[in-house]
């Protein structure tokens, strides 16, 4: 008999995912770009705050101890470097941040001034009522889910997006997916539902089983047929 | 300060007016100052079940246009001081019948007795809604038939939604009184059981009035079965309802066939 158990090894996961960056691409000569970013600084110093970037080196063509004090001016004026690119990996050392391969062009928008975010309620995604739904009340609603906390009665119509739930005798009409959800049910703790339907399928109570009558029940859709099997 | 009460049901025939007159007849034998206001326009019934048909000079509608005031139009019962009627017009048409009319009428007996029993009309319609509008309580009729029990349904999510009261955000009290039980029928099983009724309806029950001969014969003379006939079932039924109304606790009563003397005798001889 093994009762020892070894220690669980931790799987490593990796994730891929992509990100934006800013892509610096230096020109010659190198004095006079620096000048440029130091122009742009001036005008608006938070501009690179937040925002590390990637320096592009295609377009010049330093040697290693040009590049490492390039990259130290640019970290000078407290922007980030966050990896190399265009560039021989010869002419990178362990110092360097490191070099990306892979990159795409995307359209930057210029940050436009957001406008301040106005307090809206999450959209509502399921409707609870607290009572019984009586013969005559019609309860609509397309956004999710129905749940009842007691019985609907006899005339009583349910219309749901989502599915119905019903904490009680389902004697009324439940209507549950009428925007085309095929994958929402009726759930009910007593069924003698006139009419239950689900993504505009539907069975009326003369063609319920008469074996799950007054049972706890719920209907789902198989393909285009109405699935209706005792709960539990 | 007075109570509002409607007598509703949504179905007809099955005894809300009958009910309003024995229960504002009990309600009055217990000492409460009760008016009862029919409101069932163009088919008035309420003046003859309390046999006050000969004395009407003024109606409801006349009060609610201003032609008479409600002094004139109250009837005031012969066998009991502190029992009132306001009866229904026979002629007008129920449109006359508006919601302003009707909550200054129901504002103006507020303040003047303990008790207003409104009896609606069946159906849906203004009148019925009139009749509900202003109610504090309401006492839903309903028959041991489905056809009663789901238009009772109806009427009770009415009640919960198109009152003053239900708009304000407030509850309305609702009781369920079954009428017309036939306790040999009910034998038989060949009625919706009380505990079905129930279940369907969530809703308190006030009492069950057993089918009788008592009450007929109490329409027809023009006398609530509370006062014509207080020693009958249906009566007793009826004042036992009426005590729980006023808050006592009463012990439910299911009417049950009683034996004929012949079948006691035979059950006898055959033990």
């Amino acid at each position: 008999m093994d009762s020892s158990v070894g220690p669980t090894r931790q799987l490593l996961r990796l994730r891929g995912r992509s990100y934006v960056a800013f892509v610096f691409a230096p020109v010659v000569p190198i004095v006079g770009w620096l000048e440029e970013v130091d122009a742009t600084l001036a005008r608006s110093p938070n501009f690179f705050v937040g925002k590390p970037i990637v320096l592009d080196l295609s377009a010049v063509d330093l040697s290693q101890s040009a590049i490492s004090h390039l990259i130290k001016s640019i970290e000078q004026r407290n922007i980030r470097v966050l990896g190399l690119e265009g560039v021989d990996h010869v002419h990178v050392d362990a110092g360097m941040p490191p070099l990306l391969t892979g990159g795409r062009p995307c359209a930057l928008q210029p940050a436009e001034p957001q406008p301040p975010k106005r307090e809206t309620k999450p959209q509502e995604t399921s409707l609870l009522l607290d009572s019984p739904v009586r013969s005559g009340q019609s309860v609509i609603f397309t956004e999710g889910d129905v749940t009842v906390l007691g019985s609907v009665g006899s005339g009583a119509e349910i219309v749901a997006g989502g599915s119905i739930h019903v904490y009680g005798a389902l004697r009324g009409r439940a209507m549950a997916g009428v925007n085309g959800n095929s994958s929402a049910r009726i759930y009910c703790q007593k069924i003698e539902a006139e009419l239950i339907a689900i993504d505009g399928y539907y069975q009326t109570a003369e063609e319920l089983d008469g074996s799950l009558r007054s049972k706890p029940a719920q209907a789902r859709l198989e393909g285009k047929i109405m699935r209706v099997t005792p709960l539990n | 300060m007075a109570k509002v009460l409607v007598v509703t049901s949504g179905k007809g025939g099955v005894g809300k007016t009958t009910s309003t007159a024995a229960m504002g007849a009990a309600l009055a034998q217990a000492g409460q100052k009760v008016v009862v206001i029919d409101f069932d326009v163009g088919l008035r019934n309420l003046d003859l079940v309390m046999g006050a048909e000969r004395r009407v000079v003024f109606d409801l509608i006349n009060v609610v246009q201003g032609v008479a005031k409600l002094p004139q139009a109250l009837i005031r019962d012969k066998r009991l001081e502190n029992l009132w009627l306001l009866p229904a017009s026979q002629t007008k048409d129920k449109e006359a019948l508006t919601e302003e009319g009707v909550g200054r009428i129901i504002e103006e007996l507020r303040g003047t007795c303990d008790w207003v029993l409104c009896d609606s009309p069946a159906g849906i319609e203004r009148g019925a809604m009139l009749a509900m509008r202003f109610a504090d309580e309401a006492i839903i009729v309903t028959n041991p038939e489905v056809s009663s029990v789901r238009d009772s349904d109806r009427i009770i999510g009415m009640l919960d939604s198109k009152t003053v009261r239900a708009e304000k955000g407030e509850r309305v009290e609702k009781h369920v009184l079954i009428a017309r039980y036939d306790p040999a029928r009910a034998a038989r099983g060949e009625m919706i059981t009380i505990d079905d009724i129930l279940e369907i309806l969530a809703t308190p029950l006030l009492g069950i009035i057993p089918e009788s001969q008592d009450v007929l014969r109490a329409s027809n003379i023009g006398s609530p079965v509370t006062i014509n006939s207080p020693a009958s079932v249906a009566a007793r039924a009826y004042a036992d309802a009426t005590k729980r109304l006023l808050g006592e606790k009463v012990p439910m009563m299911v009417p049950h066939e009683r034996k004929g003397l012949i079948n006691l005798l035979l059950g006898r001889r055959a033990a």
